[in-house]
């Protein structure tokens, strides 16, 4: 039991990492990752509406009848991205401008729909959650990265600090433009590809020894 | 009129929604593969969103925002399910042809974040009736465009010798990466 739980968990993470390996809800991956902070709290809310809207799709399965489950599925994801939307309005003012349209484009983003429809509707609430966290959990990680590289590159800051000296430091400000975003995720997503063959070989070769 | 054709071209090219919003990059990398499908999901797309504009703003002026403001994702979302599914009912009874052209690529538009981008944005800039339409229309046009020229190049770029880590998703991301770097270009053109 416990085992099956640490798998749903961390195949999120890397083995099935929703934008490295899935390349799913690139639109909010690409659009708010100029800074870390930004690719943070972007992470953080489409986590809790991730988490929430698997827990309740979960819980209603049997009672829905496949017909219109897509319609039930869009109207949780939706209120629920209405909540978060509301309490970073009222909390967190600031983040809330700068990500703009994108928070409410939660209710669009792919991955939400994937679990859905692909994990929480077959499965118990208790592992759905935790598939949901770990889900989450690989696309704050991808964001965070991404954001993280992207602001070093482009402001020279890593979360509003600032890394190098004002002296000696050109900004390339390519990388805050979409251009930026394309590439950088483009080449983010070919490590992932180089890293994964380097661990499949060396998994094979374990086997032989 | 003049204020429309801005509204037009800041949408199809200044701020295209693909490459300078990220809106719509599921089916941008997803239905890129061939010139030929990329041009039935261009039209659908472009027909969808033109409509879209035209409903959720009455909708969003006379309903939602005087008597229930919090549920404005909930109508958007679901005037956008319900208007795809009515164009496909529609375009299987007018011209079944261009529906088995389509097929596939109909019900998808409903998960498209372009088509909700689209009635957010338009109520973020409080746009009147005749600018929600042209921004719609010209979304759509520049989505088109967009989606288009990616294709173009991916024909192509299938031809070459990609380096294997950089096959599928990354070689596509770089090469958007590019063509977002062209379409710079444009920008300071409209205010």
């Amino acid at each position: 039991m416990f085992k099956t739980l640490l798998d749903d968990f961390t195949k999120g993470l890397w083995r099935e990492s929703p934008t490295f390996k899935q390349v799913l809800g690139m639109c909010p991956t690409l659009a708010v990752t100029s800074s870390a902070l930004g690719g943070l709290s972007m992470g953080l809310a489409t986590t809790f509406v991730l988490v929430c809207s698997s827990l309740v799709v979960s819980a209603v399965r049997r009672v829905v009848p496949s017909q219109v489950r897509i319609a039930v599925y869009v109207v949780i994801i939706a209120a629920f991205v209405t909540l978060a939307d509301y309490f970073l309005r009222a909390k967190f003012y600031e983040i809330s401008r700068q990500l703009g349209p994108y928070v409410p484009l939660i209710v669009v983003n792919c991955i939400i729909f994937g679990r859905a429809e692909a994990f929480a509707s077959r499965n118990g609430i208790v592992r759905s959650v935790v598939d949901a966290l770990g889900m989450g959990t690989g696309f704050i990680a991808a964001l965070v990265v991404l954001g993280s590289l992207r602001e070093l590159l482009g402001s020279g800051t890593t979360f509003g600090v600032r890394v190098y000296g004002k002296h000696g430091f050109a900004p390339w400000g390519t990388m805050l433009l979409p251009a930026g975003a394309f590439v950088t995720l483009g080449c983010l997503v070919a490590l992932a590809n180089v890293v994964d063959a380097r661990l499949k070989r060396r998994g094979e070769a374990g086997r032989h020894a | 009129m003049l204020e429309l054709i801005l509204v037009f071209i800041g949408a199809a090219v200044v701020n295209n929604f693909v490459l300078s919003y990220f809106l719509g990059i599921c089916p941008f990398i997803g239905v890129s593969n061939r010139l030929e499908s990329a041009i039935g999901m261009g039209m659908a797309t472009t027909f969808v969103m033109t409509l879209t504009a035209a409903i959720t703003w009455p909708v969003y002026t006379y309903l939602v925002a005087p008597y229930a403001p919090f549920t404005q994702y909930v109508a958007f979302i679901l005037v956008i399910a319900a208007l795809v599914q009515l164009v496909e009912m529609f375009i299987r009874k007018v011209s079944p042809a261009l529906y088995r052209a389509l097929g596939i690529y109909l019900p998808l538009i409903t998960t498209n974040c372009a088509v909700l981008g689209l009635a957010l944005l338009m109520v973020l800039r409080e746009y009147n009736y005749p600018q929600a339409l042209a921004f719609g229309f010209g979304a759509g046009v520049g989505f088109s465009a967009a989606l288009l020229l990616m294709a173009g190049i991916r024909e192509r770029l299938a031809l070459a010798d990609v380096p294997a880590p950089f096959r599928g998703a990354a070689i596509t991301l770089v090469t958007a990466g590019l063509l977002a770097l062209a379409f710079t270009g444009f920008s300071g053109m409209i205010k």
